[in-house]
């Protein structure tokens, strides 16, 4: 016990003669959520739309007043060809088309279905599939209205109708940062995990200091335990700046219990410290390591669901994940800080992470070999 | 020349010796496009769902009905009053929950008026706009199918919508373009700073910078196989996302690879300035990860539009050379348009390669100086 | 009869096809100062570092401070000293702090350590230096403080991989002068070097080339064996025929 004391002074030393290192830690942090929680969003807001309406009848009109009237769009251009429209749609200069043929209104008025014709710009799938549901909301409004219309002249008595509210729980407004924050906060402290004690154990392979504790009577578990400890209190220490950050400066909500986030993230930071000291084991340069780190990175944080909803991986994907301890911090975190689950909503993630976290501390111990 | 392409040999031979670090190369690439092509989708498919009928009758087990064979939605459960919807969002597994209001048919018949809650967990504020809307979609149906019992004529509007670009709705289509210029900052950037101050951190530039190989020689064959390894590299891409993914260059090939050039000399310039900035490898590779990795992966507009960010991202981002690169390559890719549509993104991208080289060689003389 | 505190029984340690150890008997004794001799590549470092338990041998016995360096190379380790070839001590920590955390990584109680860290700094002459972080310091003086801190948990055996590469007569001087200091404590002294004046410093010495033991006795015996002047000339006679014989 006193020999890992000793050795984690050590590290705390090193870090802090460390001028960029000791600036990193907390400049980076500060950083990632000053740039990324406000930046990422999928929020979509403002459809530019281009409007071709061929028939220029009082329908047109009041569906055309609708779209204006929408939060969501915006009529930017309006044309009668429609090589223009589409040169619009293929410069990126619109979003969407909407082409309402002539004999629109004359149809609606006869009782008749009236054609319409969209076309969204797709590559961005999301997007595109946000425009295609307001689009919807905005026609399947104005349909009610003409039925409703039609439904009184029919002189019915009653007209029966569900109404449908709306309701978020949890974020109301649906704020954006709200959701992104939890999950930077976890990425945040993988970076910190993966770089910092992954590639500390190999410079001091490379620089070749590991050959004189080496040959000392240091237990491997006491000198993985060491690597570890440091970080652990870092990523912590950071997290706690990202929380205070979030609040100062987002306003993000915090429902659940303070000390359960806390042991969620203590038991992520054992898994990935202990898979990037097993990583460092099998690298000889920083270089090495840094590019087998970034993979494993680069692969947990897609599949991890921060930025795409988890339901919607395949169900292999979705298997892979249980071995993918940023998946659950990232579902742990977002469950405890915004709905306030407590510890008996989230006992599954938190099995699973400390399952992984033995199962990675384990394999770095059992590979660190003290030889040269 | 002769002694040049013997020292862009060993570079070569440096890079390939070290197996682990060719795997990761060709590895990344490889794996992101799969990863984006398989896993990362936003389309919700069977999104939990759980229902709190406070009526019971037969027009709420209708609607419910209707709600659960649309395919959108799993049912995650029928609750029994309102603590219940907190707990079962609490566990998570549950989207959104379905509140019909008691007495919700009769209400229906003689008032003609009955309300219907969607509430869905804002926690995840994407999944439940589309659950929401989704589920409003289908009672509307139902409004519209009840009513139109009662009319003769549907005089209503139907929507022919048609996705351009990208009809599937494939989230690859925004990602192979993100990928191939993620990879490209990746390589070259980062690569050839961390290889260059390497040679620095471990005093054997000294050792080169003595030889009778001459500076610019020296960067040149530092930098040489990383270009072709990326090159390299964007065609495997390019032939993967064709074969896994059916996704061809609707446009010319030759300008597709022509601009692919421009950017990865773009990079390498800016490797090298990196290079000259720091000092130690650590410092390199943050500074590559911070500045380059993260900024292209969110300023971009890979993956997150650029229009819905605070105005000052949006200034940001246009000092990004990723983000010129991504327009070129999707016009070219997926909407196939010509060297008309592109040429001011291609401009820029050139201009960002003088400057990085002009101030790379100064810094770079202005050391040997010293 | 000398006691033995290394015995080396038919060592061989082989990596692939590479022979780099080929059957190495001999003993070393408590108390002396033993020299392992030999050209680079000779198989030294390797020997060495089976001895300190930080390679498994291939086959053949190897007892170091009475434990078997194949299955217990942990036990040798609380033994021993070991400073490497390559200068290991953190150089972004102090003279001080690097004393203090070997001393704590053998298990020296807080009150020994403070005691060894004054006394050793006392008599290296570093009481200057003791808050200096090493990067800053001259290789003499490295060397000096990563041999001290290889002996500061008073081990029965210290290892000395090629310690005087690189650094001024002076400093050379002195520093053997704490090697007989060491001995004189009852401290065992493995060491390798390829200074040849340095092996008549030794008690015994034994030459290696490729990576077999071609020669082992005390400094006197040997030059009378080779009716050579000094060691040099022995080792050249032994360990490089084909030049001795152009001279």
């Amino acid at each position: 016990m006193r020999t890992i004391l000793f050795l984690i002074r050590k590290e705390f030393l090193q870090i802090s003669r460390n001028k960029f290192i000791s600036k990193a830690i907390f400049a980076v942090p500060l950083i990632q959520l000053l740039v990324l929680v406000p930046a990422v969003t999928f929020e979509v807001k403002h459809i530019d739309l281009c409007v071709m309406d061929f028939d220029m009848s009082a329908e047109s009109r009041d569906l055309i007043g609708r779209f204006e009237g929408s939060p969501f769009f915006g009529v930017k251009y309006t044309t009668w060809s429609e090589d223009e429209a589409e040169s619009l749609l293929y410069s990126g200069k619109c979003n969407a088309v909407i082409n309402i043929p002539s004999g629109f209104g004359r149809d609606l008025a006869r009782g008749n279905p009236a054609k319409l014709f969209a076309g969204i710009d797709a590559i961005n799938a999301m997007k595109g599939q946000l425009a295609w549901a307001y689009l919807n909301g905005v026609i399947s409004n104005f349909n009610e209205s003409i039925i409703s219309s039609g439904m009184q002249q029919a002189k019915a008595s009653v007209i029966p109708r569900t109404e449908v509210r709306n309701r978020y729980w949890y974020n109301e407004m649906l704020n954006y940062k709200y959701y992104m924050l939890p999950g930077i906060l976890v990425i945040l402290v993988t970076a910190i995990g993966f770089m910092l004690a992954g590639l500390n154990l190999v410079r001091e392979k490379e620089i070749g200091t590991i050959e004189q504790i080496n040959v000392t009577p240091v237990r491997k578990s006491q000198f993985i335990i060491a690597k570890m400890v440091p970080f652990l209190i870092i990523g912590l220490a950071d997290l706690a700046l990202g929380l205070t950050l979030g609040k100062i400066l987002f306003n993000i909500p915090f429902e659940g219990s303070l000390l359960l986030l806390f042991l969620g993230a203590a038991i992520f930071l054992v898994a990935v410290l202990g898979l990037a000291l097993f990583i460092s084991a099998f690298s000889s340069t920083q270089q090495q390591y840094m590019f087998v780190a970034f993979f494993f990175m680069i692969v947990f944080i897609l599949m991890s669901g921060i930025f795409t909803p988890f339901e919607s991986m395949p169900l292999w994907a979705q298997k892979f994940d249980l071995i993918n301890p940023v998946a659950h911090l990232i579902k742990f975190n977002r469950m405890v800080m915004l709905k306030g689950s407590g510890i008996g909503d989230v006992s599954k993630e938190l099995l699973l992470l400390s399952a992984i976290a033995i199962l990675f501390t384990t394999f770095a111990v059992r590979r660190y070999r003290k030889t040269a | 020349m002769k002694r040049f392409l013997g020292f862009v040999k060993k570079e070569f031979l440096h890079i390939f010796r070290d197996y682990r670090t060719l795997i990761i190369l060709f590895g990344i690439p490889a794996a992101q496009i799969l990863i984006f092509g398989f896993v990362v989708s936003t389309d919700i498919k069977d999104a939990g769902l759980a229902i709190l009928d406070l009526s019971k009758d037969e027009t709420t087990r209708k609607i419910s009905g209707k709600i659960y064979s649309s395919g959108f939605f799993r049912n995650t459960g029928t609750l029994n009053g309102y603590n219940d919807i907190g707990q079962v969002f609490r566990q998570g597994r549950t989207k959104a929950v379905l509140i019909f209001e008691s007495g919700f048919g009769d209400k229906l018949i003689k008032e003609g008026r009955a309300t219907v809650s969607i509430v869905a967990d804002g926690s995840e504020p994407n999944v439940a706009t589309l659950v929401s809307n989704y589920a409003s979609a289908i009672i509307s149906d139902f409004n519209r199918e009840m009513n139109l019992s009662l009319l003769s004529s549907s005089p209503v509007v139907q929507p022919e919508v048609r996705m351009y670009f990208n009809p599937s709705l494939k989230s690859h289509f925004m990602f192979v373009p993100g990928v191939i210029t993620l990879i490209m900052i990746l390589i070259c950037a980062l690569m050839t700073s961390v290889t260059i101050t390497r040679e620095k951190e471990f005093g054997t530039m000294e050792v080169l910078l003595v030889s009778p190989l001459r500076p610019i020689q020296i960067i040149l064959g530092k930098v040489t196989p990383y270009f072709l390894l990326s090159f390299i590299n964007i065609i495997t891409i390019l032939v993967l996302s064709w074969l896994v993914f059916g996704l061809p260059v609707k446009g010319s090939l030759v300008l597709l690879l022509l601009e692919t050039m421009l950017y990865i000399m773009m990079s390498l310039t800016l490797g090298i300035l990196i290079s000259t900035v720091s000092k130690t490898m650590q410092q390199a590779i943050f500074i590559s990860a911070i500045g380059l990795l993260l900024p292209t992966i969110l300023l971009s507009g890979f993956i997150f539009p650029i229009e819905n960010m605070p105005k000052i991202y949006d200034y940001v981002s246009s000092i990004m050379p990723p983000r010129y690169f991504i327009v070129i390559i999707k016009n070219i890719m997926i909407k196939g348009t010509g060297f008309q549509f592109v040429w001011k993104e291609t401009l820029v991208i050139a201009l960002m390669t003088i400057l990085f080289t002009v101030i790379s060689v100064k810094k770079f003389s202005l050391r040997l100086q010293q | 009869m000398k006691e033995a505190v290394i015995t080396v029984k038919n060592l061989v340690k082989k990596f692939g096809s590479f022979v780099a150890n080929d059957n190495l008997t001999f003993e070393v004794y408590k108390g002396e100062i033993f020299g392992f001799l030999g050209a680079n590549g000779a198989g030294k470092t390797t020997a060495i570092r089976i001895l300190s338990g930080l390679l498994k041998p291939t086959s053949g016995e190897v007892t170091v401070a009475g434990f078997d360096a194949s299955h217990r190379p942990e036990m040798i380790k609380k033994h021993i000293g070991y400073m490497c070839q390559r200068f290991s001590l953190y150089e972004d920590l102090t003279v001080k702090e690097n004393i203090m955390l070997y001393g704590g990584i053998y298990g020296l109680d807080t009150v020994t350590i403070r005691q060894k860290t004054n006394d050793l700094l006392e008599r290296l002459r570093f009481s200057g230096y003791a808050d200096r972080v090493i990067a800053g310091l001259p290789l003499g003086l490295r060397q000096k403080l990563a041999f001290a801190v290889a002996v500061i948990h008073e081990p029965e055996i210290v290892f000395l991989d090629e310690p005087t590469g690189g650094v001024d007569p002076v400093t050379r001087r002195q520093f053997w002068e704490m090697i007989y200091e060491t001995a004189a404590r009852g401290i065992t002294v493995f060491v390798t070097t390829h200074y040849m004046d340095e092996a008549e410093y030794c008690d015994r010495v034994s030459v290696m080339s490729e990576g077999r033991i071609v020669a082992l006795d005390t400094p006197e015996n040997l030059k009378k064996q080779y009716n050579a002047e000094s060691i040099e000339e022995v080792f050249i006679r032994i360990a490089r025929p084909e030049k001795a014989m152009i001279d």
